[in-house]
């Protein structure tokens, strides 16, 4: 079985939502049920490589162990950098253990490989940081399992935030608002499924057809792909948000017109949205703040400048070690980091900016540098 | 402190109209962005002493001047 592809997984959801439908909003707290739902699906997903079970359960304990012993550490010796430093470093190593065991020369050692993975860092890590922001006082080992087991988000997100969830999971409906909450999610969910196998499978096929030989192939074979990753991504999105909205949670939306986007920075806006926003959180304004205080730069712009590289490039590099990931990581660094100093520098881009013509323009450029950027990701280029 | 914050954001936002217009969206209006919003940060920690975590504050909690003004005062 695996998430939202299959019979045995719709077949199951689908009793699954059933139950919630009968049993949600009564004015009882569902959170053992639903943790346990969670975990059994899980489980059921992660059973057919037992290796990615116990990789996963591994995982699961050694996060717990470095959350709950990092919350005592802070209360005994608060804002302790270099602390802090060694925690966020122990929470993170085990993804670094799993895209190092995703290069040939270590793929017979196979640590830590297991679906979700990569998502899950992103949440243990909130975490670790918000403890030291003073932010979590207290890590309870239920919310925390729910949040990182929560299985509608499981695989692929979106990244929801820990504070967010745990008061959704906690939360008792009234019958009213969860029906609300129940059909906004059975909207969600249908048009998942429309994006993803209906519009992203004939994209898929449309992409098929192009043999990449000559530029226009190539142009060709960018435009489908990028469509295509759309589709089965945001379509994977709203099944994972809908799917949660039945379940209570309000898991934040991944998708927002991306491609009407008129330039670099609207676009990282509208497009993956749970991840840019968590990079903007957690590496972007940290790392602006840092270089601030230590006046590592001697503009701002100089300073925003590196900061967009390094947050991007962080990002490719979280896809995968390959050249093509970190390659799309910079090339996006840079684009953002060109449109920055454009926009704080140029005369003609402050007296243009409002006009009809330069946004159908700066559109169409953008969506170019777009559909170029996913050529990179696919790795048909190198 | 509230001469002190208004110049602050006056020099961070680098336009005097956030004297006036103190309910204006300041993220609407392109006076603040993700970087602007990293400095006010670093500068209320600064000047204040009062450190705010970027994650900590939704941006619709801290988007316009009289709720910057609301903030700090509650926790100064």
């Amino acid at each position: 079985m695996s998430f939202y592809s299959g019979t045995a997984f719709f077949a199951v959801l689908t009793v699954l939502l059933l139950i919630e439908f009968i049993i949600g909003g009564r004015g009882k707290k569902l959170c053992a049920y639903h943790l346990l739902v969670s975990l059994v699906l899980v489980a059921a997903v992660l059973w057919g490589t037992p290796k990615m079970l116990l990789w996963s359960a591994l995982y699961f304990l050694m996060e717990l162990l470095v959350v709950k012993l990092y919350e005592q550490v802070h209360k005994r010796y608060g804002r302790s950098a270099w602390r802090y430093r060694s925690f966020l470093l122990l929470a993170l190593s085990p993804l670094v253990f799993c895209k190092l065991c995703e290069l040939p020369e270590l793929k017979e050692m196979g640590w830590f490989q297991f679906v979700g993975i990569s998502y899950l860092t992103f949440r243990v890590l909130q975490i670790v940081i918000e403890i030291y922001d003073g932010v979590i006082e207290e890590v309870k080992v239920m919310d925390f399992a729910a949040f990182l087991l929560f299985f509608p988000t499981f695989s692929c997100g979106p990244i929801d935030r820990s504070r967010r969830f745990v008061a959704d999971f906690n939360r008792i409906y009234e019958r009213e608002e969860f029906l609300t909450l129940y059909g906004e999610g059975i909207k969600k969910l249908m048009l998942g499924l429309l994006y993803k196998f209906v519009l992203a499978e004939l994209c898929f096929s449309v992409m098929t057809l192009f043999q990449v030989k000559n530029f226009l192939q190539l142009a060709g074979y960018a435009y489908s792909y990028g469509a295509y990753m759309f589709f089965d991504f945001a379509g994977y999105s709203l099944m994972a948000v809908g799917t949660g909205y039945m379940f209570g949670i309000l898991v934040p939306d991944n998708f927002h017109k991306p491609f009407i986007s008129k330039d670099m920075k609207e676009f990282w806006a509208r497009w993956h949205i749970s991840l840019s926003e968590w990079f903007r959180d957690f590496v972007f304004s940290r790392f602006m703040m840092l270089s601030m205080k230590k006046k590592w730069f001697p503009t701002r712009l100089a300073g925003a400048s590196v900061g967009f590289v390094v947050n991007m490039l962080v990002m490719g590099i979280w896809h995968g070690l390959s050249l093509h990931y970190i390659a799309y990581g910079l090339y996006h660094g840079l684009l953002l980091a060109g449109t920055e100093i454009y926009q704080k520098k140029s005369v003609f881009y402050k007296k243009n900016k409002k006009k009809r013509w330069y946004q159908c323009l700066s559109w169409f450029f953008t969506l170019q540098l777009v559909m170029f950027g996913f050529l990179i990701f696919s790795g048909k280029l190198f | 402190m509230e001469e002190k914050i208004l110049g602050m954001l006056e020099e961070i936002c680098e336009d005097d109209v956030i004297r006036e217009e103190r309910d204006m969206d300041l993220f609407e209006a392109e006076l603040l962005d993700s970087l602007g919003f990293a400095e006010l940060l670093v500068t209320i920690e600064e000047e204040f002493g009062i450190v705010i975590a970027p994650s900590e504050v939704k941006r619709e909690d801290m988007n316009t001047v009289n709720k910057i003004l609301e903030m700090l005062e509650k926790r100064a």
